[in-house]
């Protein structure tokens, strides 16, 4: 493969990869507005975390290229992926402390 | 020349591309901010500002991919690090006796 096809295959493989963080970004932004209670919050907003934010941060990665400050984003990408479900449950366990109770069938709480 | 000046489609180049991207990242961005506004709990706020400063790491990280400008990287870095200690700091101040961990 040449050196121009391989940087084609490159370009196009960095445009999927932020489709996908975007979709992913799109679908838990749609579950922190419309799920009933905190905690199913919690689960949805670990996934703009984990996937949104992981092909983001990928994607940058790819364009930048490991020679460039790509190490810097895959550093971001692994941070990120530690910290995030960490904060999700300290917030989750702090609202369980809080009395809040998980909602059931038949809650119609917004 | 970085990858960011590689021509995608008719003149526009990847690091149009990645502009735009951004673009929809921040819109997404202010669609949580309306679960932080309403809440109706403490925690429904800090879980959507936490989701925020993630979206906003993304946003620099991709910025500084499409600018051509590694100097964003770590600002996002710093920005990540200081997100989740707002997370972490105010689910231990919001419970009595704290041990959130």
């Amino acid at each position: 493969m040449s050196a121009a096809a391989l940087e084609t295959a490159r370009v196009w493989l960095v445009v999927a990869v932020t489709l996908l963080g975007l979709f992913f970004t799109l679908v838990s932004m749609t579950g922190v507005l419309r799920l009933p209670d905190v905690y199913s919050r919690a689960h949805t907003a670990s996934q703009a975390d984990t996937l949104g934010a992981g092909f983001g941060l990928a994607a940058v990665a790819l364009t930048v290229g490991l020679a460039g400050a790509g190490f810097k984003s895959v550093l971001l990408l692994f941070f990120i992926f530690l910290t995030n479900p960490t904060a999700a449950h300290a917030i989750a366990r702090a609202a369980f402390e809080e009395g809040i109770v998980p909602w059931t069938e038949g809650d119609d709480r917004r | 020349m970085s990858l960011a000046d590689a021509t995608l489609a008719a003149g526009y180049t990847l690091g149009d591309f990645l502009l735009v991207a951004a673009a929809g990242f921040a819109v997404l961005a202010v669609g949580m901010l309306y679960r932080a506004v309403v809440g109706p709990t403490m925690q429904d706020r800090v879980l959507a500002v936490n989701v925020l400063g993630t979206n906003t790491v993304v946003i620099l990280a991709i910025l500084g991919a499409a600018l051509d400008e590694p100097t964003f990287l770590d600002i996002a870095l710093v920005y990540a690090l200081l997100n989740f200690l707002m997370a972490i700091a105010i689910s231990k101040f919001t419970v009595e006796r704290g041990g959130v961990l």
